[in-house]
């Protein structure tokens, strides 16, 4: 198997080309930046309550660094913990072993349908289709994450995967598809939320009610009680991991914490930085099984699927200490304009651009550490202090040594730093280029841009215009008003700005 | 090789950079944060947070504590109150309204039907706005606040914490926990906030004590 099929790898084009085609999409581009600012807002103004903010990020930072480096010690411990609460603990080392877990819980009940809690890890590993292939249809009951079923569609964030969608498109998608899938929308369905809120709760809630087998993902675990934790809004989540007698939870290994105590730190974080409330509508607590109250039967499912792979990168090892906030979407100005989409992997955004290249090999992700401007917003937005910017440098890093691995001749970056080496190391020949570019420019030039550029330099062009360099190069310009002979002593003190 | 093999020896090959002789508590976590981020009015303070979240308030003394439930049935029209095991009796209050004892538990389609529940917590959470309900008695297993269209939660006011890490320190993590900030809701259509979806689309809190 290769690291390719080892994550939901969505087949779409690398990101600059499918960029492209997100920013010519005028009406997502008005969701996204009316959405995103939003939210943006709203993070700030919370987070700013809290006089205590950045000892809080210090404190989640340091909780998942200690937890990261003994990954397998608190890993062993949540096992024994969540056994003596009568639960059944599985480890699944990439997606096939995970799907083909659910897939025998599953059957094992009987059963040929589940209800979902919106998940990051099941998405990753693509559950939905394989228990699909083995036909098991699973309904997913997240609104937004409905919303992305029924219209066949991808998610395009991390926290609310229906973005990319206005209220006509969601009405359009109930009226078309729900009577599908199970109790049709209204026939005089509007397109308010609140009306299209009732469809979806009457759509779901018999599926809720019949729902004899759950699958959910986990916010947190804590290895010390075996305490699993799901944070939500809506109350599916709770509808979910209460009333069916199976719950199935695929949790990522690195969503372990060590002590129930340490939830508190990020209790205070998340919904601060994801949706910008003090406290999120439901949060979900469980350990083990309780008689007489929730599922009889309840099995967790350790999911590696590329995470220790990650483990193993000094640098790019805080990635996965990533609580699933979504903060650095909403500050990210790539992300503001193109989209989850294009990001190509279900995990968009900052975050997705460092996680994705390390969770299904760089090969495989070779572009997304380049979907970024490195201007920081996202290290400053994250609640656990993920330096996300130097993640990208050292992950561009290894794409470009990827790509030199891979080809006998250089490429053609390689070939341009090379012939730019040699001549700004040369003043000479610094002086001739300049010259020969300045006349060329303005021969292609209009309005002092430059748009297409002939040749080698057509993919820098392409994204950007270029202006027309000066007629005269400082170099030249200098030589021409001093008088010959001055260069010397006195030009390093003009240079250092003294006059 | 099993799956758990597989993880484990995976995960110490990745962490070969980590000495033998580091353990697990000896990396440092920081202590710098607040316990919490209250003034003295922390009842006050949950007032003001919990309706912040659309849920609707009151303040009553002891003895009034079984009218404001009754009154929060009497505004929605509630017709069938659940009553979960061990609710103190001066809670429930007199009226039209039929009463669903769950012993035996009931089925989730007659929790379906039923209109409002009535339940104690275990803590709340002054900063949040929050009530915490740990399913003990007077609480009721999880389904009970969960399928019936109203919610009313009684909150003695010596219960309330100021902040989550106080709250957290009442916790019993070996019982089944819900947190619930305000009704349900949802933002996920034009980011356009709509109270109720799946749980309960009405939350009523009453706070109990002298004032």
């Amino acid at each position: 198997m290769s690291a390719a099929d080892n994550v939901v790898w969505l087949g779409t084009p690398a990101f600059p080309e499918a960029a492209r085609a997100a920013l010519a999409d005028t009406r997502l581009r008005a969701n996204l930046r009316r959405a995103t600012g939003t939210i943006r807002d709203k993070r700030l103004a919370v987070a700013a309550e809290l006089e205590d903010w950045e000892e809080l990020r210090e404190a989640a930072a340091t909780i998942k660094r200690r937890t990261l480096r003994h990954l397998d010690h608190h890993l062993l411990r949540l096992e024994k913990a969540v056994t003596a609460a009568g639960g059944v603990v599985h480890w699944a080392s990439d997606a096939a072993d995970a799907n083909r877990i659910v897939t025998a819980l599953v059957k094992a009940t009987g059963e040929d349908e589940v209800v979902k809690v919106k998940s990051m890890a099941t998405q990753e590993i693509g559950l939905n289709e394989a228990l699909a292939d083995a036909g098991i249809r699973a309904y997913e009951t997240d609104l937004a994450e409905l919303i992305v079923q029924l219209g066949g569609d991808r998610p395009s964030h991390i926290l609310v995967p229906a973005i990319h969608r206005g209220r006509s498109e969601i009405r359009e998608i109930f009226r078309r598809e729900m009577g599908e899938w199970g109790r049709p929308a209204p026939e005089d369905l509007s397109d308010e939320p609140r009306d299209l809120a009732e469809a979806a709760r009457l759509h779901l809630r018999e599926k809720f009610l019949r729902a004899k087998v759950a699958v959910s993902g986990a916010n947190f675990a804590a290895a010390d009680t075996g305490t699993v934790a799901v944070v939500e809004s809506e109350g599916n989540g709770r509808m979910c991991l209460t009333l069916p007698e199976t719950l199935i939870t695929v949790m990522g290994i690195e969503k372990v914490l060590p002590a129930f105590a340490d939830l508190d730190v990020f209790l205070q974080l998340l919904p601060r930085s994801s949706t910008g409330e003090r406290m999120n509508p439901y949060t979900s607590l469980w350990t083990g099984v309780t008689e007489g109250d929730g599922p009889r039967n309840f099995h967790l499912v350790l999911l590696d699927n590329g995470r220790t792979a990650t483990l193993a990168d000094e640098v790019g090892r805080q990635a996965l200490a990533c609580i699933r906030c979504s903060a650095c979407l909403n500050v990210c100005p790539v992300y503001e304009r193109t989209g989850g989409h294009a990001y190509g992997s279900v995990y968009p955004g900052p975050i997705g651009a460092v996680l994705t290249p390390q969770l299904a090999g760089i090969e495989n992700a070779a572009s997304l550490p380049f979907a970024s401007t490195l201007c920081g917003a996202c290290y400053d937005a994250c609640p656990v202090k993920i330096n996300i910017p130097e993640v990208l440098v050292h992950l561009r890093a290894e794409a470009v040594e990827a790509k030199r691995r891979d080809r006998l001749l250089p490429t053609s970056e390689a070939l341009a730093m090379k012939a730019a080496g040699a001549v700004l190391g040369s003043p000479r020949r610094l002086a001739t280029v300049q010259r020969l570019a300045a006349t060329g420019a303005r021969l292609l030039a209009r309005d002092g841009l430059i748009g297409a550029l002939p040749g080698p330099f057509a993919r820098w062009s392409g994204t950007r215009d270029t202006p027309v360099p000066a007629r005269e190069s400082l170099r030249a310009w200098w030589r021409r008003t001093r008088p010959a002979g001055s260069e010397g002593r006195s030009t390093t003190a003009e240079g250092k700005g003294r006059r | 090789m099993n799956g758990r093999e597989t993880v484990l020896s995976a995960i110490r090959g990745a962490l070969s950079g980590v000495p033998d002789s580091e353990r697990p508590d000896e990396v440092p976590t920081s202590h710098g944060r607040r316990a919490d981020h209250v003034g003295p009015d922390v009842v006050d303070l949950f007032v003001e947070r919990a309706a912040e979240y659309r849920a609707t308030v009151v303040r009553v003394p002891p003895s009034g504590a079984a009218a404001a439930v009754g009154h929060a049935l009497a505004r929605s029209g509630a017709r069938s109150l659940v009553v979960p095991p061990w609710l103190p009796e001066d809670l429930v209050p007199e009226g039209e309204w039929s009463l669903l004892a769950d012993v035996p538990p009931l089925t989730v389609g007659q929790l379906d039907a039923a209109d409002a529940v009535v339940t104690t917590v275990a803590t709340a959470i002054a900063v949040t706005g929050t009530v915490a309900l740990d399913h003990g008695p007077g609480q009721g297993r999880r389904a009970l606040t969960l399928l019936p269209d109203q919610h009313i939660c009684v909150v003695r006011a010596d219960q309330i914490a100021p902040d989550v890490p106080e709250a957290w320190g009442l916790l019993d993590p070996c019982r089944p926990l819900t947190l619930i900030s305000g009704p349900s809701a949802t933002s996920d259509i034009e980011l356009d906030r709509v109270e109720g979806v799946h749980g309960p689309r009405i939350l009523d809190i009453v706070v109990v004590g002298d004032a």
